[in-house]
């Protein structure tokens, strides 16, 4: 242990405090921790004196308060006469609804454009390339401002739908019609789609004023009963696959047990579409789906797309030449190649950029505020915070709720990660 | 024995390979009707492309360039190209593109930021072509011819654009002499074309915003002071601590001394020219502004945070990561409405400064966090053996950063970096959230308020987003470009 003794002990001397490398890193630390405690200490006592002076406390009661103004989308029942809390949750489900599908719609665009960008034939690559370069390079406001005013500036307006007599009787047809089967109405005021009816729903309890239809937990406890008898049905099949070798044939028996209950249920309840009608100056019945949605939807989608695509094929150009050629020398066909060799390895490369998309997806759901969505941007940094000028609560609290919902969404990434990884040695 | 009657002595000529297998129908077999899945989406990709273009192409052909208003748009291609026929009304771009381009900004002073705009390249080019004499001499004089284009169209469109027909000359040329000059200083000596970048920043504040020439020296004297502090005391103290002692002799300049020594310099020398108030800057400009500005601070704020995330003192960890993941957790909305609402709250009474530079530290914070992630995924993927090597060496810690570890790390995450910087570029048009003119909300809002341009939508929008299209598609090609010129390895 020379080495050990050969370290000079000299006596503590102050410069060392500068100079010694083994306690400079402390000395670094203190002085920043002080640096940082002044600076919180400052900011604080600025915010104390400020809003001393503008003669306002830190007090959520607004909360609790009546909001006094309309959603127009809300998923849950409010009126005006709803608190301040109550527009905050409506809002932050706009959010969460708009950022869901939004996610599903991108994954699916993004996958289709990521894959075919790299597929051989040279038209569809190169218009997959074209739409890539034109929504990553240009901003996202952009898409959404352009999608809302398109929306509203072209379609038709409601009584361009109608048939008067006189046109029916010289059989000419309205200047704009429903679309899919005469269902659906797009008008310059939103667009009208048919609502689900139950002739005999079971009935529905509300907890904390958040109504839940019995006949919607029905219908999902049922899907989700028929989906694990399938994952059942697949699992026996392969066992029986790997003692005999032979697999049983398993696709009708799964697309009874996945369809037929869910079917049978609806029939019993009663199920039937409520299709949108035309009375008066506007579209009755049905559900009206206002264009700050769905433009900001589309926009969102095409444009988280566009990078989704691009991860995608980084995901699959990673995987080595070699793994596909081996596959193929395995005698796979290019379809199962895909699904059983590339993917799974691509997968890995692709899910965390994956998941960092959908993070940025959803906090530019707060755009939407551009052409008045009311998300939880709208409600509570907006409305609320113009309403009852608490703009430091409104901000913080808006904060916090981001903060959360991004740390679940990466929390989820850290736990698919670590089911991922590359398991070695 | 049988005599052979005929034996070719030469060799045929080879046979052309079959119709179906050379030229365009081999190729189109190969790469557009392999399978019929893939004849089905070359039919489908086909076909829109056709109506893509038959929709666009008629109504891009019979784009009127010149009219007073909307309506007189119709009327004109009503006109020539008969009823119900579509047409672009590009009369708008004609008639409002100066707002686009400076928002609000007083129509005579229109030079400045076109002459800011044309130095930021000169100044750009040194550190985006490292020092490449040919293509900095290249670039210099495109920009000086481009600028004097810009200046004498200018100069058409607004006649009182450069006060007086003399003056208007006179400053043509100064600008003219100013850009030759550094055109020459590329070729003669492109080390030294370092200097304006370093001084850019001040050269382009005092362009852009104007008022007393003594404000933006006394803010470079700021930093000259901080660099000389720290080449005193760095031999003694060590950088962090030098580094340290410089921000606090530049604080306390820029505090308590500057202001005092400014005024009495400017009642000396009073030499300014017109003030421009930050309302009214606005379009490409204001973008410009808040982009450049941030992408410069955002890089090195970035790479000292990713070097506290991976530090071995968990103090400036923990503040790092803190930092990082907050921004990274919240949209930037809510960072640019705590610059426009809450800072007031942050800060001491009374205090007020600038919207646009709250926006702008607060974009930067935004930007620095993303590119902290990015740099450390650069040095994570760094091998051991890089580190240990510079210890082995006896490199201290920033010798090591500075000439081995960085310099690796950072062309990991070339392509990161600069796709940050896109993004950075163009959530700036965000900031018309917070009532600042940005080209897309800001300024659209107000063309279409307008009675003649009311109802007008694809145009300004195609017009913005081109701008865009262009100036970030060619900051992604040139991260190609770079990462060409820098790999090292040959694969």
């Amino acid at each position: 242990m020379a080495h050990v003794a050969s370290v000079p002990k000299e006596p503590f001397r102050l410069s060392m405090l500068v100079y010694d490398t083994r306690y400079r890193s402390y000395t670094i630390q203190i002085v920043v921790l002080v640096l940082f405690l002044a600076f919180l200490a400052w900011l604080l006592n600025n915010t104390i004196v400020n809003l001393a002076a503008k003669d306002k406390d830190i007090n959520f009661s607004f909360l609790f308060q009546r909001a006094g103004y309309d959603i127009d989308q809300q998923l849950i029942p409010y009126t005006n006469d709803s608190t301040h809390g109550r527009a905050l949750f409506v809002g932050l489900l706009n959010t969460l609804l708009v950022a869901f599908i939004g996610c599903i719609l991108a994954t699916v665009i993004g996958v289709m454009a990521g894959v075919l960008r790299l597929s051989h034939n040279w038209v569809v690559s190169r218009l997959m390339t074209v739409y890539v370069e034109t929504f990553r390079n240009i901003p996202l406001l952009l898409w959404i401002i352009l999608a809302f005013v398109v929306f509203s500036e072209t379609a038709p307006a409601p009584r361009d739908f109608r048939v008067t007599e006189e046109m029916a009787a010289a059989g000419e047809a309205p200047a704009a019609s429903k679309i899919l089967f005469d269902s659906v109405a797009f008008t310059n005021r939103g667009t009208s789609i048919p609502r689900p009816y139950l002739d005999h729903p079971l009935g529905s309890f509300s907890i904390l004023d958040v109504p839940i239809n019995l006949s919607v937990v029905a219908a999902l406890a049922l899907i989700a009963l028929c989906v694990w008898i399938n994952g059942r049905l697949i699992a026996n099949a392969k066992s029986v696959q790997e003692a005999t070798g032979e697999r049983p044939v398993t696709w009708w028996k799964s697309l009874i047990i996945l369809f037929a209950p869910i079917i049978a249920l609806l029939y019993a309840l009663g199920f039937h579409l409520e299709y949108p009608e035309l009375k008066g100056f506007n579209f009755q019945g049905g559900i009206n789906v206002a264009h700050s949605f769905t433009a900001l939807l589309i926009a969102i989608s095409l444009y988280t797309g566009a990078f989704i695509a691009e991860a995608v094929r980084a995901g699959i150009l990673a995987i080595s030449k070699g793994q596909s050629e081996a596959a193929y020398a395995l005698g796979l066909r290019p379809g199962r190649t895909m699904r059983l060799v590339i993917l799974p390895q691509a997968l890995r490369v692709i899910v965390p950029p994956l998941i960092s998309q959908y993070l940025n997806l959803t906090k530019n759901t707060t755009l939407g505020m551009a052409i008045s969505y009311l998300d939880l941007k709208g409600t509570l940094g907006g409305i609320t915070l113009n309403q009852t000028g608490r703009e430091l609560e409104c901000m913080l609290l808006m904060m916090l709720i981001y903060l959360v919902l991004s740390l679940i969404i990466s929390s989820g990434m850290n736990v698919f990660n670590t089911a991922m990884k590359l398991k070695e040695r | 024995m049988t005599k052979a009657t005929f034996v070719r002595k030469e060799m045929l000529p080879p046979q052309e390979a079959p119709a179906s297998q050379r030229g365009a129908i081999k190729w189109a077999r190969e790469n557009l009707f392999s399978s019929p899945l893939n004849a089905i989406l070359t039919i489908l990709g086909l076909l829109t492309v056709v109506l893509l273009v038959k929709g666009a192409l008629p109504w891009l052909l019979n784009g009127v360039w010149e009219a007073g208003s909307l309506m007189e748009c119709r009327e004109i291609i009503a006109a020539r190209h008969g009823e119900g026929a579509t047409g672009a009304c590009w009369a708008m771009v004609r008639e409002r593109w100066h707002q686009y381009l400076f928002g609000f900004y007083p129509q005579p002073l229109f030079w400045r930021p076109t002459l800011a705009f044309a130095l930021m390249f000169v100044a750009l080019a040194p550190v985006l072509y490292l020092g490449n004499r040919t293509v900095n001499t290249i670039m210099a004089g495109v920009v000086t011819v481009l600028t004097v284009l810009a200046l004498i169209g200018i100069s058409v469109a607004f006649p009182q654009a450069i006060a007086g027909a003399d003056a208007g000359v006179a400053a043509l040329l100064a600008v003219v002499i100013v850009l030759g000059a550094l055109t020459a200083v590329a070729w003669l000596a492109p080390r030294k074309l370092m200097i304006l970048t370093l001084l850019y920043p001040a050269i382009g504040f005092y362009l852009l915003w104007g008022g007393s020439i003594w404000g933006p020296i006394g803010a470079l004297a700021g930093f000259a002071i901080l660099a000389l502090v720290y080449s005193l005391t760095k031999g003694q103290l060590g950088v962090v601590v030098g580094t340290g002692a410089g921000v606090v002799a530049a604080m306390v300049w820029w505090l308590a001394v500057q202001s005092h020594i400014t005024g009495a310099l400017h009642s000396l020398l009073p030499f300014s020219i017109t003030h421009v108030d930050s309302d009214e800057f606005g379009g490409f400009l204001l973008a410009f502004v808040i982009g450049v500005t941030a992408i410069a601070a955002s890089l090195p704020m970035g790479i000292l945070l990713a070097l506290g995330r991976r530090s071995d003192m968990p103090l400036i960890k923990a503040l790092s990561v803190g930092f990082i993941e907050f921004i990274r957790g919240v949209p930037l909305i809510t960072m640019l409405f705590t610059a426009s609402l809450l800072l007031q709250y942050f800060l001491p009474p009374r205090t007020n400064f600038d919207l646009i530079l709250r926006v702008i530290i607060l974009v930067t914070f935004f930007s620095a966090a993303y590119i902290a992630e990015v740099v450390r995924g650069g040095l994570a993927a760094l091998p051991r053996g890089q580190y240990e090597a510079a210890d082995a060496l006896g490199l201290d810690y920033w010798q090591a950063q500075r000439l081995i570890i960085m310099p690796q790390a950072l062309k990991i995450s070339i392509p990161g970096i600069v796709s940050s910087f896109i993004g950075l570029f163009k959530d700036t048009t965000l900031v018309a959230l917070v009532g600042l003119h940005d080209p897309l909300q800001g300024v659209t809002k107000v063309v279409r308020a307008a009675i003649e341009w009311k109802g007008i939508y694809w145009e300004p929008y195609i017009f913005v987003g081109l701008i865009f299209f262009a100036c970030c598609f060619s900051m992604s090609r040139y991260s190609m470009y770079l990462e060409r010129k820098l790999k090292r390895d040959h694969r």
